[in-house]
C-alpha cells in the first residue's frame, strides 16, 4: 500500500511540475541561452554515443536476421526488418534509454545538488521559481533534440546493418538489395511514428529527472541515490509508455 | 521603536519603499512527530534589527525559514506585513532576502553572475544599469576584485559577504541572515556586523539575524529573543539581556570554560 502511494505521490509531482513549468513556456523566448546551453548538452554530447550504439545495433539485427531468415530463403527481406526495427522501435527506445543514462542522470545530480546546497531555496526566495529556468529550458531542449538524434539513430543504424549485410558471409546480401527492401517497406510514416515515440520518452526522462533531483532531500549522499532513482524510474518509464504509445500509434 | 524609520531606502536608486514587520504568531513546527519549535510568538518591528539566539539545534534555523516561506509552520501563522510569506503573491509584493549560513550561491554561475540573476529574471533595467547595481552592492561589501570568481575559489568570509550583496542586489526590504559570522575570524565577523548595522542605519532595511555571536547581538541590534529546546525564553534590548540574572541565559551569553568540571573526569 505504501508503495502505490509512494507511486501516485511521485506521478503527482511530476505532473505538477510539468504544469507549473508549461505555465511559464512565455518566458521561452528570453531564456534562449539557456535552451541552447540544454540543447548542447541534450544533443551534441549524446550524439556520438548514440551513434555508436545504433551501429551496432543495426549490426545486431541484420545478424540475427540473416540467421533467422536463411532457413526459410527470405534473406532479401533484412534490409525491411532492420529499416522497421530501427524506425519504429528500437532508434527510439535506445535512444531513450541513453538519454536517460546520459543526460537523465546529469539532470538529476546537478538538480539534487542544486537543492541539497539550498541553491534551489535561494532561487525561491529571489522569486525565481526552479521550473522556470531549470526545467523548462530542458524540456524545451529535449522536444527539439530528440528527433534529430532519432534521425542520426536511424540512418547510422541502417547503414550498420548494410556493413554486417555486405561483409558477413553468412548473411551475405548486396547492399543494393539491402536498402532496396529498406526502402520498399520502410515508409515515411514509421520514422515519424519512431520519432513520436522518442518525443515522448524524452520529454517523460527529462520531466522524471528533474522532478527527482528537485525534491531530494537530505545531505550529500542523497545525491546518488537520486541519480540511482532517476534513471531506474526513467527506465521503467520508457518500458512501460513504449507499449501504449505504440498501440496508440498503430491505430 | 520610535527611533526606527517606516520607509526602507533603496541602495542604487535611494528611491523610498515601505518597511516591512513580522508577526509570528504561536508558531509550532515538528518533524516526523518531534517538535522543533514549540509555541512561538514575537513581532519584528519596520526598520529593527531582531536577533534570535540560542544552542545549537534548539530551531533557530527552522524558525528562519518559517519567516521566509522555505517551511510551513504546523501551527500557528507567520504573516509579513500580513501576507503569507510561502505564497508565490507575497514575494512579488515584498522583496525578502536570505542570507544562507554557507552562501548558497550558485556554483555554476561567476560571482558576477549571481548577483545580476535576479535583476535580470525581474526585468530591473537594462544590462548596463544591471552592471551598475551589481558593481555597487559588490564595492558596498569591498568584494568587487572577486566580480569574475566563481563561489569555489572564494574564502568563507568572500563568499558570506558576497551573499550578502547577492542580498542586497534584490533591494530587500526584509533581510534575514542565518549565521552570517559562522566560520569567519573576529576581525571579519566585526566586518560582517558592520555591514549589517550599516543596511540598517542607512537604508531603513527591517533585518532578522541568526546568530550565536553574542557580540553581534549585543552590539547591533534592536532587539534579542533566546530561543532554547525550541522554546523563545526570553525577549528584550542588549541592555535587558546584559542585566538579567536568569541562570540560563548568563551562562549562555558569557560561558566558562571549566576543565575541573567533573564531567571531564572519565575521559
Amino acid at each position: 500500500m505504501k508503495q502505490i502511494t509512494q507511486v501516485l505521490e511521485g506521478i503527482g509531482s511530476v505532473v505538477q511540475l510539468f504544469l507549473r513549468s508549461v505555465a511559464y513556456a512565455g518566458t521561452l523566448p528570453r531564456q534562449s541561452a539557456r535552451f541552447i546551453e540544454q540543447c548542447y548538452m541534450i544533443g551534441y554530447t549524446t550524439l556520438p554515443i548514440v551513434a555508436v550504439l545504433s551501429f551496432f545495433i543495426g549490426m545486431v539485427l541484420a545478424l540475427e536476421a540473416g540467421y533467422a531468415m536463411e532457413g526459410f530463403g527470405a534473406k532479401e527481406f533484412i534490409g525491411s526488418l532492420v529499416g522497421l526495427s530501427m524506425a519504429r522501435e528500437l532508434g527510439p527506445m535506445m535512444t531513450s534509454v541513453l538519454l536517460a543514462g546520459r543526460v537523465g542522470s546529469a539532470i538529476t545530480a546537478e538538480l539534487a545538488s542544486m537543492k541539497v546546497y539550498q541553491e534551489i531555496d535561494a532561487l525561491t526566495t529571489m522569486n525565481i521559481p526552479a521550473a522556470k529556468i531549470l526545467v523548462l529550458p530542458r524540456l524545451a531542449a529535449v522536444l527539439v533534440m530528440m528527433p534529430v538524434l532519432i534521425v542520426i539513430a536511424n540512418i547510422v543504424g541502417w547503414f550498420g546493418g548494410s556493413v554486417t549485410a555486405r561483409y558477413v558471409a553468412s548473411v551475405g546480401i548486396s547492399p543494393e538489395s539491402y536498402f532496396a527492401a529498406l526502402r520498399h517497406y520502410t515508409k515515411f510514416k514509421d520514422v515519424v511514428n519512431g520519432m513520436e515515440k522518442a518525443e515522448v520518452f524524452g520529454f517523460v526522462v527529462v520531466l522524471v529527472c528533474c522532478d527527482i533531483g528537485l525534491n531530494t532531500k537530505g545531505g550529500p549522499r542523497e545525491i546518488g541515490a537520486s541519480v540511482t532513482r532517476a534513471v531506474v524510474v526513467s527506465l521503467i518509464a520508457i518500458l512501460i509508455l513504449d507499449y501504449f504509445v505504440s498501440k496508440l500509434l498503430l491505430f | 521603536m520610535d527611533t526606527l524609520c517606516s520607509k526602507t531606502r533603496n541602495p542604487f536608486t535611494g528611491a523610498e519603499a515601505n518597511a516591512v514587520g513580522v508577526k509570528v504568531d504561536h508558531v509550532r513546527k515538528s518533524f516526523s512527530g518531534v517538535e522543533v519549535l514549540k509555541d512561538i510568538s514575537f513581532d519584528v518591528q519596520p526598520g529593527e534589527i531582531f536577533v534570535i539566539m540560542g544552542p545549537s539545534g534548539s530551531g533557530k534555523s527552522v524558525l528562519l525559514r518559517d519567516i521566509v516561506g522555505l517551511e510551513i509552520p504546523t501551527s500557528g501563522k507567520i504573516t509579513i506585513d500580513g501576507l503569507d510569506p510561502s505564497l508565490e503573491e507575497t514575494r512579488e509584493r515584498i522583496r525578502v532576502a536570505l542570507v544562507f549560513q554557507d552562501g548558497a550561491l550558485f556554483n555554476s554561475l561567476s560571482v558576477y553572475d549571481n548577483l545580476a540573476l535576479y535583476p535580470r529574471e525581474h526585468r530591473a533595467g537594462d544590462e548596463n544599469a544591471i552592471r551598475e547595481r551589481v558593481m555597487h552592492a559588490l564595492k558596498i561589501l569591498s568584494v568587487e576584485n572577486a566580480v569574475t570568481k566563481f563561489p569555489s575559489e572564494l574564502s568563507g568570509g568572500m563568499k558570506k559577504r558576497v551573499s550578502i550583496a547577492r542580498a542586497l542586489v534584490m533591494e530587500p526590504q526584509l533581510l534575514l541572515y542565518d549565521e552570517p559570522t559562522s566560520e569567519l575570524d573576529p576581525v571579519m565577523s566585526a566586518t560582517i556586523s558592520e555591514i549589517i548595522a550599516t543596511l540598517k542605519n542607512e537604508y531603513s532595511v527591517t533585518s532578522i539575524v541568526v546568530t550565536h555571536d553574542s557580540s553581534l547581538a549585543l552590539t547591533i541590534s534592536n532587539r534579542v529573543g533566546i530561543i532554547m529546546a525550541g522554546q523563545l525564553i526570553t525577549l528584550g534590548t542588549p541592555e535587558e539581556l546584559k542585566n538579567t540574572k536568569d541562570p540560563r541565559i548568563v551562562d549562555f551569553l558569557n560561558p566558562k570554560i571549566d576543565i575541573e568540571h567533573p564531567r571531564f573526569k572519565n575521559l
